[in-house]
């Protein structure tokens, strides 16, 4: 069977992955020494506390107390380059049409579904799908509007005066915090599956992100030698 | 076997193991596929193999840099990086401040419970009878100018219902009653940059661009921007939630703004003085951001 090398993703598309993971690292980071300070969201069920976010031994165990200074420090230095990163991300998608991989397509919910039951192997086929599936379709998207949604929810917080029609918008200064917070929490649950599926996807898959190739059976069609035009037929 | 056979076997093969994998959303959105020309598996192999060893070298060199980078980069540089960030960050703001805008405003029914966070530098009693207010950095005055309470009420009274933030991270809806640090300063009048008569409503880019306070005892001072001094919900109060100032929000002058965090709002206002260099800040020097403005 013949090879052939097939380009999955582009240079910038990679640069700007693999640059996005340290930039929100050190925002979730910076964004916990910050929290710390005034730690008062929990997961509330029929008015009674579940979880607190976050128990003692966690904080402890990272070292986070007392560090509000710094985290404040890096927060406002990484959002310049988180911002920007994502922008790029987001001008590049548009004008090098890679936008189409990503964009839920009509049937994109329905058929994410379908992935989700293929995934827990309930069910055996997984659905049609281009370059990414259609739960990877929709969960790409959503972590832009995530990405734009905590700065604008952080700028929020940060400008309440000068931006107050903003904060307003977002239901007032309270609001936009937990808002802030909550697009966080969205953001590390995007990051456990992503990477359990990036694990499950296996090494190529793995290996395509920082190479931009993937090996693959070579397309039938194009190895039947000299085919003349007029003699061709539809397929 | 003719070609057109061969093709189409091919084709039946194809569809026959991927099923309709392929082809839906794809075709949508008319989604690219760029694959290279066919080639035998030990060269897609070889050159996979190159391939990766360059990107593998090249994102390892750069995530090397970047962790060893940030992790031996002396904390003075790091400091200073910070640091100066924070600068850079206060000039976006101050380009894009507009005293024009307010910050809002609630009624009663949304004030909150009370909250002291903070004693540092009004630990000690408060001696009412005692107390005054040193002004200085006024126009065409050397010496501080000393003021009592009653010539603070004496300026026109302005009352307001704001968020209080702490930079921790929490807030509280507290209502003021005091005097517009703007009408404070239309009457007690700051220095200029260029010695000029002082216009504070008309041209308060020409006062001299920075104020400090203090408390009496020197034990926590703030450095303010003028323009966020003389934003218009600047207040001196000496009035909380309807009543007098107690001792531990600051009696019997405080600052009052939603245009700060809290730990610009000075309590116990001992001394304010116009200044044209940037001035200490208690929480500045512990690593917090001097500007700190909303």
């Amino acid at each position: 069977m013949k090879k052939q090398l097939e380009r999955k993703h582009s240079l910038a598309i990679r640069w700007l992955h693999w640059v996005n993971f340290p930039l929100l690292t050190m925002m979730i980071w910076s964004g916990m020494l910050i929290y710390w300070a005034n730690a008062v969201y929990s997961i509330r069920i029929f008015g009674t506390a579940f979880f607190h976010f976050f128990p003692p031994w966690f904080y402890e165990f990272l070292g986070i107390p007392y560090r509000l200074a710094e985290g404040i420090q890096l927060h406002f230095f990484f959002m310049w380059l988180f911002a920007v990163n994502g922008l790029i991300y987001v001008v590049y998608l548009a004008a090098s049409g890679e936008w189409r991989a990503i964009l839920p397509v009509p049937g994109s919910f329905g058929r994410a579904i379908q992935v989700a039951l293929y995934d827990a192997k309930i069910v055996k086929k997984l659905p049609p799908h281009g370059k990414y599936n259609d739960a990877q379709r929709i969960a790409y998207t959503a972590v832009i509007l995530m990405g734009a949604g905590s700065v604008i929810t952080g700028l929020a917080i940060y400008k309440p005066l000068q931006l107050a029609w903003l904060t307003s918008l977002l239901g007032g200064y309270e609001w936009a915090r937990w808002e802030h917070f909550w697009l966080t929490i969205l953001f590390v649950l995007f990051f456990v599956v992503h990477i359990i599926q990036v694990a499950m996807a296996g090494w190529a898959n793995f290996r395509s992100m920082v190479t931009g190739y993937d090996v693959v059976d070579a397309d039938p069609v194009a190895t039947v030698p000299d085919l003349p035009e007029s003699e061709g037929v539809r397929v | 076997m003719k070609k057109e056979e061969v093709l189409l076997k091919k084709v039946r093969e194809l569809n026959d193991t991927e099923g309709d994998e392929r082809g839906n959303t794809a075709t949508i959105l008319t989604e690219k596929k760029e694959v290279g020309p066919p080639v035998d598996a030990a060269t897609a192999k070889r050159e996979m193999f190159v391939r990766s060893r360059r990107s593998f070298l090249v994102g390892g060199a750069a995530a090397l840099v970047g962790v060893f980078g940030w992790r031996w980069m002396p904390a003075e540089t790091k400091y200073n990086l910070l640091r100066r960030t924070f600068e850079f960050n206060e000039k976006v703001s101050q380009f894009f401040y507009r005293p024009s805008r307010l910050a809002p405003e609630f009624p009663p029914s949304r004030i909150s419970q009370r909250r002291v966070n903070g004693m540092i530098g009004i630990d000690t009693e408060l001696d009412r009878a005692a107390w005054t207010l040193s002004v200085g950095g006024l126009y065409g005055r050397v010496d501080d100018l000393v003021l009592t309470l009653d010539d603070i009420k004496a300026l026109p009274r302005t009352e307001m219902i704001t968020e209080l933030k702490c930079i921790e991270g929490w807030s509280i809806i507290v209502q003021w009653a005091g005097v517009r640090f703007s009408d404070f300063a239309a009457k007690y009048l700051p220095n200029t940059t260029d010695g000029s008569r002082p216009d504070v409503a008309g041209s308060p880019e020409k006062l001299v661009p920075y104020v400090s306070l203090s408390t009496p005892d020197n034990g926590y001072f703030v450095g303010w921007d003028m323009p966020s001094v003389l934003h218009p919900q600047t207040l001196l109060a000496y009035e909380m939630n309807g009543e007098p100032l107690l001792p531990e929000h600051g009696a019997p002058l405080r600052l009052a703004s939603p245009t700060k965090y809290g730990i610009k709002l000075l309590k116990r206002i001992g001394r304010i003085e116009f200044t044209t260099e940037r001035s200490r800040d208690y929480w500045a020097e512990s690593g917090y951001d001097w500007y700190s403005g909303h």
